[in-house]
């Protein structure tokens, strides 16, 4: 069913009883041409793109939890692309594009919202930092704006402007970055998909990749075998262990990211800003709530919960660039697991195994790409060939040298 | 992960005194061939479960220490100082 | 008003009266009240709206469950927003305001919503608001967001303190009810550290609101008589108004005291809120239940309420919560309830139990409707009766004006779920209990699903004890002693949907979740419960689902047609309670947001006048400005052509300084650095370039050999304690068998440069002996005797300008005399302070890098330094990656300089280089300028820059390309090294 003003005000005087599921619950086939592991965004619109872009649809997207389970149904909603080296900017501007026409495309409002992303910075090191930054982005027709102290504080004027340990001297502004009611978007990808004949099979577990002459025949699952002529991995968070099962050794080390919300206030922030003096950004959403985060608590874990000392790290900055949140409660913490890759950028690319596929290594940045990932995920499926603007992204830079490094923090992926 | 971590020096401290590295991993020799450098600079068993990794006592006795952990509940079964030999799995 | 307070009774000091407002208007209540029971006891039921449809509300619970009842109480920066009425205890001058309304809470337009319900259900927003796509952020968006939020944050600063402490202790017990209160003294008594903690104002829990007696004592001083005595034992800690809210790793618990946050006038000299961080040996969790709601039509009109918390409010706070009550209850709770409001001489015209059958003999007066239910309440901003149906489908409309409801007992096992495990559904309970695994935390009392006074106290003791004695404490089991008239609990059958609703029935209150938006979101395939929570909001309002979340899963499972069990819970992660920033940040904030690091030269250069920039955690002198000096510029200047011309000081105090020792000292210095050490001679400096494994640059530095097992190394001040840390992985985990000892001497050492042709001159005065080119040359490093013999320093001669320079080092505390006798000796050469921006002027002159060129992505051949690469070491760190094809390739940017073709124009650092005509697009991108400055040498602004291929392209024209400040620059690619390239000057 389409969703429309209209079908909401047919359906209210129905008593909403005539909406149908937004998606099927299949039982899984005996084989699929493509068997997608991971339910989340990155996988649900890698299905959506095989399908609609690629006229792929015999798709299976296997998910162990409940469709979203993964990082974006649990991250800050953010989308940019403001990035530095060329081997990533284009990549991040083909998802931007993509968020731009999301919504019409697979008909479910996900509320990309662009009302700007601020990186605030305090030093002369750091605005000639973002200076670099903002004229690679301009140099790729990405829109970028240095503002200097009293335009930051025309625009944010609760901002610490006087009684700061690090003043505040100005920020690169990216106008059309933002935020995107995240768990909506693996809805509406999912929905998209399935619409085009994907199986979307949730509660159904990967447990081996079965193998044969160095060829991928499928995967057993706790609903039994299931065969595929190409299978992608798509679970970032656990990248490392479902590329064991084809004894794959990655370069990733999964680490836990905290998130935060406040209680609901009236709203004063309309667009993201990060602090340049400490680990903090924050929006606001459109309920109200601060929704907040930090750095990566620092060491390996699979576990979806996160450090004291790091939720105190992230108030502090809070409360340094904001004061007035003094009073501000905080609602709920959460804990994600990212794959943090050895130089900060991701992975999409074929594996030694012909026909297995590999999307990984998003670190804390995976949400932003979800279109751009599975769009370009979904050409390396079809076509065999990276993406032109994904071509960066090989599993074999590192032993190639050809290392895509945003932040120069080296092989330690907890710097990143 | 634990709020607290044993050091063998100086006893059950703070997590925020320690810095973290990451997998205790033993140094290749120098001409031990590309393949097995990349892999100790960059690949990772990255296992869930038991795990070995280097965390320095910063804030107290500047120790590099290898600790034992599991990544899937935090908990913490033993740290030692590094130049105790790494064990045979870490190696 | 009508007053609703009772003639007697209560935990409230009838002496003393408290002035406060309500949306203005000025109310009294006593010490002892909540706002929420002052406000009742004036017999104000409409409190708040709800975040959707605006419905009225009014007062649900008396805990920190509370979803209705949030206020904004202060003004100015200590403005709190969303504040629940039920936790905040009552003070003199309390100003309390209502929230999300306008124009006024009694008419607010935004309950016009509820009209339009049947197209907002849940998930509506999925569906629209789509076309045309631009009216999203212009019309769509705006709109929600103004409807959005609850109460207004303050753009002012908290004028208040905020502290944190930890605490260690054997045994945290959490929760003062009569289980943590049982358990605290058993293990208390028997000299355990026990700290005891409960978010209310007074220890005691249940027992404050409870009629019951103990040993023929009141429940309320019974409660009071062992707080006492744990108050009096000095082993033990009682915490109030505290509450845990988090329960992490290694049995750590956070906690937020709320230490002034129920006084008008905080002492500015003691925290309003303690954050504790509590590493307890083991802990008790008994933190009781929460009483669940039910779903009828009309369930939130304000009037209706949860029946313990109309008990708490009637026996705690004496407040009667109308004039014609009624119960509808599914437990033997509600009768206790009915015992006590016709003892309170309340009229009591109904009990409807959904129970056919009961053990419990009513006695009372009230009519008893067995099997029957409440389907709908009625009234708008106050109840008017409630609508009945029998078990024989009968409905008949009873007249009330409060309407108490009990849906069964929800244990709170939050805390017991922090650190990743899974709630278990129980049949027996009728409720979700902690997972069985709870490592380190034991439960007990009514949140292991004990009821009863007596079994609470039973357990509670018997854990304490246990505890205690498990950590080698002698200890016995408190005996609370015989309890009388307590009405005991059996559990309830859940009752999720009930029969014959006709109006909204709401599950989560504020978020204005009902059970047909459960039941659509089943229909849509949303039926996963973290699915239907995200698809309706139920559960994701301040009280994160408290009070919801059970019966929301009731629902659903009904719907699916299956059980709770299979429908399992969403996760419980913190906080219990909403947090404040303010807590969590405690001194860390403002000025004290990061410590402070100053130079022993900071006074020295404060005295003469300097201007001091942020640098990591350092201030930094920045430059000197002098009389009639009116820009920086102008200062900086000067400074570079007084050091050209004459000489400066500057001081580099912040350099990291490493000290290196042992017999293998040079051997573990030629192993960390990528050039050669091992030959350095005593008494010379070296540059040198530190790796990381990966190959790139990681810092680089001057090492000189003082001794043959003596090393002093300098570092970046940025990198000087990674470093440090670097070089102990190195020596203690890679190299161990190598004799060598570091220590980090930064603060120790306070160090100046002394720069300029005539800074030979100035030095030879205050250096005792010979410093001549001959007996000191070009990287001569040695210990000298200054001012005749009455300090040691160490002198290098070293260059970051490209001049005749020293580095002179002198222990911190003579730093300032010595920086003195400096400028003394140079004051007939000239001599002048400078700052880290003529430093900067200088070295990029010399085209000298720093981390703006080392920028984690460059190898020492992008840099020129491909002869410090050695090639005869066998090791040293980096060495086994440099191979690689992308570490080899021709292209890769390297350093040159850059300068603009008319000398009047100018470039900033970070703008990129594009070749001369080419299209300005990212694949045309040749590099970006790292550092740039105006070169009084050169006469015009110069710029190091790393470009492709760079080191083969001086000479060649480009377009210095700044689109941010639509900079367009043409200038010319060449040596990096704009100041005497021969390096004459190093050798005068």
């Amino acid at each position: 069913m389409r969703y429309s003003a209209l079908s909401i005000f047919l359906n209210g005087l129905r008593g909403n009883t005539g909406w149908g599921p937004a998606w099927r619950a299949p039982q899984p086939k005996s084989h699929y041409d493509v068997i997608i592991v991971g339910g989340g965004g990155h996988g649900l619109s890698t299905a959506y793109y095989l399908a609609k872009e690629f006229g792929v649809a015999n798709v299976a997207v296997l998910e162990k939890s409940y469709i979203g389970s993964g990082n974006v149904g649990r991250n800050t909603t953010i989308i940019r692309s403001n990035y530095l080296l060329p081997g990533n900017n284009p990549f991040y501007e083909l998802s931007m594009k993509l968020w731009e026409g999301l919504e019409q495309d697979f008909n479910f409002n996900a509320m990309v919202s662009q009302r700007g992303v601020l990186n605030l910075y305090h030093s002369d090191a750091q605005r000639d930092a973002y200076t670099r930054r903002g004229n690679a982005m301009l140099l790729h027709g990405v829109d970028a704006e240095l503002l200097d102290r009293e335009a930051v504080r025309a625009k944010l004027p609760f901002l610490d402007f006087d009684n700061a340990r690090f003043p505040i001297q100005g920020g690169l502004l990216q106008r059309r970055g933002g935020t995107v009611r995240h768990d909506a978007v693996a809805w509406g990808y999912a929905r998209g998909a399935d619409m085009r004949g994907v199986d979307i099979i949730q509660h159904c577990e990967v447990t081996g990749i079965r193998r044969e002459n160095g060829k991928v025949l499928g995967v057993e699952t706790t609903r039994g075998f299931i065969g595929c002529g190409k299978l992608a991995l798509a679970a970032a968070g656990n990248s490392s262990r479902v590329a064991e099962m084809a004894d794959i050794k990655l370069p990733l080390e999964s680490h836990v990211l905290q998130a935060f919300v406040s209680e609901g206030l009236k709203p004063f922030i309309d667009c993201v800003v990060t602090f340049g003096a400490g680990h903090f950004y924050v929006s606001q959403s459109d309920k109200g709530g601060l929704v907040f985060g930090g750095d990566i608590d620092g060491y390996n874990s699979y576990a979806q919960r996160g450090n004291l000392a790091t939720v105190e790290h992230v108030a502090e900055a809070g409360k340094a660039m904001i004061p007035g949140i003094s009073r501000v409660r905080v609602l709920r913490s959460w804990g994600g697991i990212m794959d943090m890759s050895m130089d900060g950028s991701p992975i999409i690319d074929r594996t030694h195994i012909n026909n297995l596929y590999l999307n990984a290594g998003w670190c804390y940045g995976g949400f932003k790409a979800t279109p751009a990932s599975g769009l370009c995920f979904a050409h390396l499926i079809a076509r065999g060939t990276p993406h032109e603007t994904a071509r960066a992204f090989r599993l074999d830079r590192f032993a190639r040298g050809h290392i895509l490094d945003e932040k120069g923090q080296g092989a330690q992926p907890n710097l990143h | 992960m634990a709020s607290l971590i044993p050091c063998p020096h100086c006893g059950s401290r703070p997590k925020e005194e320690f810095t973290v590295k990451g997998a205790a991993l033993a140094r290749p020799a120098p001409d031990a061939g590309t393949a097995a450098w990349i892999d100790y600079v960059y690949l990772r068993d990255n296992p869930r479960g038991a795990y070995e990794e280097y965390w320095h006592h910063t804030s107290g006795c500047r120790r590099w220490l290898v600790v034992s952990r599991n990544t899937a509940t935090h908990e913490i079964s033993g740290s030692r100082d590094v130049v105790l030999k790494l064990s045979a799995e870490a190696l | 008003m009508t007053s609703y307070r009772l003639p007697k009774g209560g935990l409230i000091d009838r002496q003393s009266r408290l002035g406060f407002s309500f949306d203005g208007q000025s109310v009294t209540g006593h010490a002892g009240d909540t706002l929420a029971s002052a406000l009742l006891a004036n017999g104000r039921q409409l409190v708040g709206r709800s975040f959707k449809y605006h419905r009225p509300r009014g007062i649900l619970t008396a805990g920190a469950a509370e979803p209705n009842a949030l206020m904004t109480i202060g003004s100015g920066g200590r403005t709190e927003a969303n504040t629940r009425a039920t936790m905040q205890d009552l003070y003199d001058g309390l100003e309390a305001r209502s929230q999300n309304r306008w124009p006024s809470l009694d008419f607010d337009i935004g309950s016009l919503n509820g009209l339009l319900s049947p197209f907002l259900a849940a998930g509506f927003y999925y569906k629209t608001f789509m076309w045309p796509a631009k009216l999203w952020e212009g019309l769509y968006e705006p709109f929600i967001r103004r409807a959005a939020g609850l109460g207004k944050a303050t753009y002012e600063a908290d004028p208040d303190r905020y502290e944190k402490r930890w605490a260690h202790c054997d045994l945290l017990v959490i929760g003062a009810g009569p289980a943590g209160l049982a358990a605290a003294l058993s293990a208390g008594r028997a000299g355990a550290r026990v700290i005891i903690l409960d978010e209310h104002s007074l220890a005691g829990g249940s027992l404050l609101s409870e009629a019951a007696t103990i040993g023929g004592e009141s429940a309320p001083a019974f409660a009071k008589r062992l707080a006492d005595e744990l108050e009096t034992l000095p082993n033990v800690r009682v915490l109030t108004r505290t509450t845990a809210f988090g329960w992490y790793d290694g049995n750590v618990v956070g906690a937020v005291e709320r230490a002034q946050k129920h006084v008008r006038h905080p002492d500015p000299n003691k925290p309003v809120e303690r954050m504790w961080r509590i590493v307890a040996k083991k802990a008790l969790l008994a933190t009781g239940t929460e009483e669940r709601p039910l779903v009828f039509g009309g369930n939130d009109i304000p009037g209706v309420m949860i029946a313990g918390a109309m008990r708490c409010y009637l026996n705690r706070f004496a407040v009667a919560p109308g004039q014609r009550t009624a119960i509808f209850t599914t437990n033997d709770s509600g009768y206790a309830l009915a015992r006590d409001l016709e003892a309170a001489g309340v009229q009591l015209t109904a009990i409807i139990d959904s129970r056919a059958e009961s053990q419990f003999v009513y006695t009372g007066k009230a009519r008893l409707l067995k099997g029957a239910v409440v389907s709908d309440a009625k009234g708008g901003k106050a109840l008017s009766s409630v609508n009945v149906t029998a078990a024989n489908g009968a409905t008949e409309a009873i007249a009330v004006d409060a309407l108490a409801m009990s849906g069964g007992f929800s244990p709170i096992i939050h805390l017991a779920c922090h650190r990743g495990g899974k709630p278990q559904w129980s049949d027996v309970h009728g409720a979700f209990m902690a997972p069985s695994e709870t490592r380190g935390l034991v439960l007990a009392g009514a949140v292991t699903g004990t009821t009863g006074l007596s079994a609470s106290f039973a357990e509670g003791a018997a854990r304490g004890a246990t505890m205690a004695q498990d950590l080698g404490f002698a200890a016995q089991p408190f005996d609370a002693g015989p309890v009388d008239g307590d009405i005991v609990a059996s559990p309830a059958s859940p009752l999720w949907n009930i029969r014959g609703v006709k109006g909204k029935a709401f599950v989560d209150f504020q978020n204005d979740v009902g059970r047909k938006d459960l039941g659509l979101a089943v229909q849509e395939g949303y039926g996963d419960v973290e699915l239907a929570k995200r698809y309706t909001t139920s559960g994701m309002a301040t009280d994160q689902g408290k009070l919801s979340n059970v019966t929301a899963i009731g629902l659903l499972a009904e719907a699916r047609g299956v059980s709770p069990a299979e429908v399992g819970t969403t996760t419980f992660r913190p906080f219990y309670t909403p947090i404040s920033f303010g807590a969590l940040t405690g001194p860390h904030h403002g000025h004290h947001f990061q410590p402070v690091r100053k130079s022993p030269l900071h006074d020295w250069a404060k005295k003469h006048g300097a201007v001091f920039v942020e640098t990591g955690l350092w201030y930094r002198s920045s430059w000197f400005p002098r009389a009639g000096e009116t820009s920086w510029r102008q200062s900086v200047d000067r400074e570079v052509l007084n050091v050209r011309t004459n000489v400066g000081i500057c001081d580099v105090s912040m350099l990291g300084k490493i000290e290196v020792c042992g017999k293998d000292a040079a051997e573990f210095l030629n192993r960390v650095y990528s050039n050669a050490f091992l030959k350095l001679p005593v008494g010379k400096a070296r540059y040198g370039l530190m790796l990381r494994e990966d190959g790139f640059i990681y810092d680089d530095g001057t090492t000189s050999r003082l001794a043959d097992d003596r090393f002093f190394m300098t570092t970046t001040t940025a990198y000087a304690a990674g470093v440090m840390t670097h070089l102990e992985f190195c020596a203690q985990g890679l190299w161990p068998e190598l004799d060598v000892r570091l220590a980090s001497v930064t603060d120790q050492w306070g160090q100046m440069s002394v720069v300029g042709p005539k800074a030979r001159a100035t030095l030879q005065a205050i250096v005792d002996g010979d410093i001549s080119d001959t007996a000191f040359p070009f990287l001569a490093a040695k210990e000298v005797s200054l001012f005749g013999g009455r300090l040691h320093g160490r002198l290098f001669r070293i260059s970051f300008s490209g001049e005749l320079a020293y580095e002179l080092a002198v222990p911190a505390g003579y730093c300032e005399s010595v920086a003195d006798g400096v400028l003394q000796a140079g004051k007939e050469h000239g001599i002048q302070p400078y700052g880290v921006e003529a430093l900067s002027v200088l070295r990029i002159e010399k085209g000298h890098v720093t981390h703006n060129e080392i920028n984690g992505t460059v190898i020492p051949s992008d840099l020129g330094f491909a002869k410090m690469v050695s090639t005869a070491k066998p090791d040293f760190i980096g060495k086994a990656m440099l191979g690689r094809e992308g570490l080899v390739a021709q292209d890769r940017p390297s350093l040159v300089g850059v300068v603009p073709l008319d000398p009047t124009t100018t470039f900033r650092t970070g703008s990129h280089i594009l070749a001369k005509g080419a299209a300005q697009t990212l694949e045309n991108d040749q590099g970006y300028v790292s550092s740039s400055a105006f070169s009084p040498h050169v006469g015009s602004t110069i710029g190091l820059a790393l470009v492709k291929s760079g080191h083969a392209r001086h000479g060649e024209e480009v377009v210095v390309w700044n689109g941010l400040s639509k900079e367009f620059t043409v200038a010319r690619l060449c040596n990096p090294v704009f100041f005497d390239p021969a390096n004459e000057k190093l050798h005068v």
